[in-house]
């Protein structure tokens, strides 16, 4: 009886992982030697009512954050379509939430765009539906990240450098190097923070092109088997320093407002939300330049609500929201007419926006390939796969 | 019409178990064994390195980086630690807990004991969590408040905040069963042992703990298995530590297969827990 119920038990189960198999096995194959075939919107036509946003935190606010804060009200009026947002921690976990189909539109970054892009779940976007497209500054443009074989992927919505932050009251005298997160005998240690991401590993690297010019690493994301190994090196050694990795922006502000954090990597967006409670915290881009971002919004292959998405896409690419994200987050403008409009006059001066000196020691993100993106061809550069290995071995030894 | 039913389902008993367990059954073998075998197979897929697309193409490289690499034998070892002391601690304070609700309490305050173990229950986990997180910031949280002035620090954010903050949590699931047992053991056994001159020890050793050691097992279950898939307690007091949990949220977004390959690790810890709690015979007397 004992043996009857186990094998008919067994049976059951597997049944079940063959059903279960079955019906997976029906999906398309992701190994593609070119990006998938996806077809463009050729119309816009009316608003579904709703538009559904993974974005970064404080790219999309209606005032709940900071009353004075609000570029998706008007928007909602306006258009009809109501904004959800879904602020993603990582680019990772944007790219995750962008394979889910649930969502219309998302604000990549280069370590996600080509990601997008190649895994077939962002469509090809029209500019002609997007008006405001015109005022984008023409730099920002089709570039490697936002464009695949001169097919826009994307609207460009503002870029940045990750900051070191600082608590100016307890950090004396106040850091002016990347060094200071890396130093062993740091005064601030077991206060220091840094990016939980495998992408960190770049600002790793961004400290190797300083400090140990024999390794001859001359962009961040293109890193050989002796580079990367020398940045995980780098990050070893940094882990008896760290209190916390952040992933969540909010649990950030919160350690670096009770001191629990008082030194790392930071967004000037989590400068302001400090600033805002009461936090003596500064951000400074440090002398070696330092990684960044340049985000671009992308458009999925299975939008349900692709009207709205459009619409969102063009509303966020105006100059006044442009502005009014650009200040917010502490973030250089991508429409030239923004600068205008912001409260701060001098914000797009102060954030370079038309600067492109600034922007030469700017890494944005990338996604690492085996193909070394600095164009040498004689070594393969570790690609993004093992950067995620090496980062979740580091954070779970 | 009732009538007739029941009379018809009377006379055809197996008929009536049919009606009965289909819908159980079927959430059990769909939702149940079905996310696990879902599980069991995504373990041995692979991505694209470049995309981060699954490949459903049979691949024991998941099996080989975990087994290979350092770190997560060290991850595995750490939270079975956190784990077994959990359940340690939660065993060591629910047992005078619960005998004190049960035989010494009068049947009055016996409800609302019971009910005040129940309330921490009612709060969200989340807010529970924050709540210690405050209590155990380093320099300025509240332990350090209290009771810095007579040198005892808080342990800061890590492995011993997470013990605390997971005992917390499942203290309540030890204290209940416990509980329970310790209600359906006879006074009259606890004054034979002390008539027949036994020490109050003694009598906790030989009567009490033999009789409440299903109870215990039940209570065990659960907070060992609740903090064996833990990440979020982790992720919020547990400064850089992780847990096993932690590395399957790390992996989910990028390489599902790694995170399936993660998981299979706590399913098959619980499972062996299982086996052996069924070889002492506790499940039977439960």
């Amino acid at each position: 009886m004992q043996k009857k119920r186990l094998v008919s038990i067994l049976a059951v189960a597997s049944v079940a992982a063959l059903i279960l198999a079955g019906c997976s096995s029906g999906s398309d194959s992701a190994s593609n030697s070119g990006v998938p075939k996806v077809d463009m919107m050729k119309k816009l036509g009316a608003g579904e009512g709703q538009v559904n946003i993974v974005a970064w935190a404080g790219y999309v606010e209606n005032g709940s954050t900071d009353p004075n804060v609000d570029w998706v009200t008007g928007f909602e009026k306006e258009t009809g379509c109501k904004v959800n947002v879904k602020n993603g921690a990582t680019s990772d976990d944007m790219v995750a939430l962008m394979k889910t189909g649930e969502y219309d539109v998302v604000s990549a970054s280069g370590d996600a765009s080509l990601r997008l892009i190649y895994g077939g779940d962002v469509a090809p976007v029209n500019t002609d539906l997007i008006p405001n497209y015109a005022d984008i500054f023409e730099n920002l443009k089709m570039q490697q990240w936002n464009s695949v074989d001169g097919v826009a992927y994307g609207i460009p919505h503002g870029r940045g450098a990750n900051l070191l932050g600082y608590r100016t009251d307890i950090v004396k005298p106040a850091p002016t190097s990347w060094a200071s997160v890396f130093d062993a005998n740091s005064p601030y240690k077991g206060k220091i923070t840094a990016y939980d991401s495998p992408i960190y590993l770049a600002d790793a690297a961004l400290y190797l092109m300083n400090t140990k010019p024999e390794l001859g690493i001359k962009y961040p994301y293109a890193l050989d088997q002796t580079q990367f190994d020398a940045a995980v090196e780098v990050l070893k050694a940094q882990k008896p320093l760290i209190g916390e990795y952040w992933g969540d922006y909010l649990k950030h502000v919160a350690s670096l407002k009770s001191g629990g954090t008082v030194l790392g990597t930071t967004w000037q967006v989590n400068i302001n939300l400090a600033k805002g409670e009461g936090t003596k915290v500064e951000g400074i881009k440090p002398a070696e330049g330092s990684t960044g971002w340049s985000d671009t919004w992308m458009i999925s292959s299975k939008a349900k609500n692709p009207n709205c998405a459009y619409l969102w896409m063009n509303h966020i690419a105006s100059p006044a929201a442009n502005a009014a994200v650009a200040e917010w987050f502490g973030e250089a403008p991508s429409n030239a007419k923004s600068c205008a409009l912001t409260a701060d006059k001098n914000h797009c001066t102060t954030f370079h926006a038309a600067d492109d000196a600034y922007w030469k020691d700017v890494y944005y993100w990338n996604t690492p390939t085996e193909t070394c993106l600095d164009g040498r061809t004689d070594v393969k550069c570790v690609p993004y796969a093992e950067w995620v290995k090496a980062w979740s071995s580091l954070r779970n030894s | 019409m009732l009538h007739s039913l029941s009379t018809y389902l009377h006379k055809k008993p197996r008929l009536r178990l049919v009606a009965l367990l289909t819908t159980p059954v079927l959430w059990l073998v769909i939702a149940y064994l079905g996310a696990l075998a879902m599980l069991l197979v995504t373990a041995f897929f692979t991505i694209d390195s470049f995309t981060g697309n699954v490949i459903q193409q049979f691949n024991l490289g998941n099996f080989h980086d975990m087994l290979t690499d350092a770190a997560y034998k060290n991850v595995v070892l750490r939270t079975l630690g956190i784990a077994i002391s959990v359940t340690f601690l939660c065993t060591v304070l629910a047992i005078p807990m619960a005998f004190y609700m049960a035989k010494i309490a009068r049947p009055k305050s016996q409800k609302i004991l019971v009910a005040l173990v129940l309330t921490p229950l009612w709060a969200s986990y989340l807010v529970k969590i924050y709540a210690w997180r405050t209590m155990l910031e380093p320099g300025n949280g509240v332990l350090d408040w209290l009771l810095g002035p007579i040198g005892i620090h808080s342990p800061g954010f890590g492995g011993p905040a997470i013990i605390i903050g997971l005992s917390y949590l499942w203290l309540p699931y030890m204290i209940l069963p416990i509980y329970a047992g310790l209600e359906r053991l006879p006074n009259n056994l606890l004054d034979a042992s002390g008539d027949l001159g036994a020490h109050n020890f003694y009598t906790f050793r030989k009567v009490i703990l033999p009789l409440i050691f299903p109870s215990l097992v039940a209570g065990s279950m659960f907070t060992f298995s609740l903090s064996l898939g833990d990440y979020i307690t982790a992720q919020i007091i547990g400064g850089k530590l992780q847990m096993l949990g932690n590395v399957v949220y790390q992996n989910f977004s990028i390489n599902l297969p790694f995170a399936a390959t993660i998981a299979m690790i706590p399913v098959s810890i619980m499972a062996l827990y299982l086996y052996l709690v069924r070889r002492t015979g506790a499940l039977a007397s439960m």
